[in-house]
């Protein structure tokens, strides 16, 4: 119960905090990411100011023994930096400079009546399921 | 955008940067920490997304619930957030652009704020080659792909 309540209420900050931001307008992310006319520093502001929160916040966490909810802290895999996550990054990259959007605006962008977004977030999940499903492929073997 | 304008305190600038981007990601930030602190979670919305639809978990979906209802929230309070200001795109660059991220989050295991907002913040060397990344290739195509490729700017 705690656990699904504290789901909800970061959820919610987190909406409430990138509809303020500006950045459920892909008009103005692409205005950070196009550096050939009028640039628009605001991600930047968006960013640095939530960096600098969970900095702050990740370093407290070694401090408590354990999270408010839950038994332990996760082991988070300390993964070495591989292929997989610089070629994801930039098929990524080359989606958010397209069309301006990320996941977390797309999804807070239902809220809107902005019709784009269905259509958006319908094909980003045709594109988490196909990557899963070609994972799996490319597990099962060389000629799988 | 005229007709309701955002309050001063929101669009007063800092060095070209509107307070509202500031406060809005000092919010964000303390929802990233919200949730590690009380149930050891990353607020990586791309995981939390393809999590629900894979594994299912009461927290994932009402954390997504959360991000579309605090914007509405925040829309109803100032319904000129709710502004489009790039011309609409048809729905061909919409599914290219959504598969992409779809893909490319997924093969990378992040986005905008599991590797930027959380994995910065945790100063993980993982997520800081991430962010260049898709920053590095999201300021080309915006800059250059786009306007090559006719994508309406």
């Amino acid at each position: 119960m705690s656990e699904a309540l504290s789901g909800l209420l970061a959820g919610s900050l987190f909406g409430f905090g990138l509809a303020i931001s500006g950045m459920i307008d892909p008009g103005e992310v692409l205005g950070f990411l196009d550096w050939s006319g009028n640039w628009r520093p605001a991600l930047m502001g968006v960013l640095g100011g939530a960096v600098v929160l969970s900095l702050v916040g990740f370093q407290l966490a070694p401090r408590m023994q354990r999270p408010w909810f839950k038994p332990a802290f996760p082991d988070l895999p300390k993964k070495a930096i591989d292929r997989p996550l610089i070629v994801g990054g930039v098929l990524f990259g080359l989606g958010w400079g397209l069309a301006g959007y990320c996941p977390a605006p797309a999804l807070a962008g239902l809220a809107l009546g902005n019709g784009e977004v269905p259509i958006f977030l319908a094909a980003m999940v045709a594109g988490g399921w196909l990557q899963g499903r070609w994972a799996r492929h490319k597990a099962a073997g060389p000629c799988g | 955008m005229i007709e309701h304008a955002l309050p001063a305190w929101m669009t007063l600038q800092i060095v070209g940067i509107p307070t509202a981007a500031l406060i809005g990601g000092v919010l964000i930030g303390a929802a990233a920490v919200v949730l590690y602190l009380s149930i050891g979670r990353i607020a990586g919305v791309s995981g939390i997304f393809f999590g629900a639809l894979n594994e299912g978990g009461l927290w994932r979906w009402l954390f997504l619930a959360g991000v579309i209802g605090g914007a509405w929230g925040a829309v109803r309070l100032w319904p000129s957030l709710d502004t489009l200001s790039r011309p609409q795109l048809g729905v061909g660059w919409l599914i290219v652009a959504g598969l992409l991220v779809g893909w490319g989050t997924r093969l990378g295991s992040g986005c905008t704020s599991g590797h930027g907002v959380c994995g910065l913040g945790r100063l993980a060397p993982r997520s800081a080659v991430a962010v260049l990344a898709f920053m590095g290739a999201g300021v080309l195509t915006a800059s250059l792909f786009r306007h090559w490729l006719g994508v309406p700017a």
